[in-house]
């Protein structure tokens, strides 16, 4: 079993990344948590959104989809998307323990979330 | 998987309540919301089926007390009993900082427990955790239903089927009544803060 330890100096480097890259094209929420469900850091408007159940829900949600995966013969499907009528939520796996979760509106186009969650993905690799 | 944030002074710990369908872990978990005041919990979340059997699991949040100058949150977990929803209580003992196990004293639910205890160390063998080295407590749930006539487990029995190996700490409980609810709770929150901040702080 394995601990994440954040230390003020992580919060501050992720947060700024996820600002500079997620927010900064109109993300409304961006939330990275690992696959227990454990909120790291989260970004954006997040004053109506519960944002605890919000990241367990999404930690669960990619864990079923994993055993999807494993029944059709896949490893995993690394990037899950739900659209809305005006909120989507995008899924994406960092390493082998971390999940980004971005949630936007529909005046944000989804291939522009796509490049910048990917981007921002080898970025926090490297933290 | 515990979570230290040292910018908010937090420290995250996974409680999953675990054992076979029926046996109490979301009234365990109803009961604690029910009982705290607004101030040490969050949100209850489910997610059942119409005949309020869990279908994946419920959470709740809680915080109570510190450590080392560090709040201490705790987030409850239960899984869905069902011997079906295999998978999903995979899925939801990623990462357990701490079980607890609610047994049925049900005299016919006897294998089930057995059934149960043995999918649960399995489950934490594949996430690469042993069974003897994890926060571990038993609840011995329905304790009641002897004085209904309904034939029950005695406590030996119970501690011979499940805990002769294991030698964790065990409580009697009436879930609905509140019995045995915050005892356990009391302990497994204190094993698994103690264990991380062996480990880790």
């Amino acid at each position: 079993m394995g601990v994440l330890v954040l230390t003020p100096e992580k919060v501050a480097q992720l947060e700024k990344l996820l600002q500079d890259y997620l927010i900064s094209i109109g993300v409304s929420l961006a939330l990275l948590i690992d696959e227990a469900g454990n909120i790291l850091v989260s970004v954006g408007e997040n004053q109506d959104v519960d944002v605890t159940s919000l990241a367990a829900l999404a930690a669960a949600n990619f864990g079923a989809t994993n055993q999807i995966a494993k029944l059709l013969g896949e490893d995993d499907f690394s990037i899950l998307y739900h659209k809305g009528k005006k909120d989507n939520i995008h899924l994406s796996k960092i390493r082998d323990e971390l999940i980004l979760v971005t949630v936007f509106r529909d005046d944000v186009p989804l291939g522009l979330v796509r490049l910048k969650v990917n981007q921002v993905a080898k970025e926090i690799q490297e933290i | 998987m515990a979570l230290i944030d040292l910018k908010k002074k937090e420290i995250y710990c996974k409680i999953v309540y675990y054992g076979p369908g029926r046996s109490g872990k979301t009234t365990n978990l109803l009961y604690i919301y029910n009982a705290l005041p607004d101030r040490f919990k969050g949100k209850l979340l489910t997610i059942e089926t119409k005949g309020e059997r869990t279908l994946f699991f419920d959470l709740l949040p809680l915080s109570l007390g510190k450590i080392k100058d560090l709040d201490i949150r705790l987030q409850l977990y239960t899984v869905p009993g069902q011997a079906i929803y295999k998978p999903a209580r995979k899925i939801v003992l990623k990462g357990a900082d701490g079980v607890v196990f609610v047994a049925d004293s049900l005299r016919i639910r006897r294998e089930k427990n057995k059934e149960s205890l043995a999918d649960l160390k399995e489950h934490l063998f594949e996430w690469g955790v042993d069974i003897h080295e994890i926060p571990l407590v038993f609840q011995y749930n329905k304790r009641d239903l002897a004085s209904m006539g309904i034939p029950i487990l005695s406590v030996e029995e119970l501690q011979e089927d499940l805990n002769k190996d294991l030698n964790a700490p065990y409580f009697e409980a009436v879930a609905p009544k509140g019995i045995g609810v915050f005892d356990t709770l009391k302990t497994i929150s204190k094993l698994s803060v103690r264990y991380i901040a062996k480990k880790y702080l």
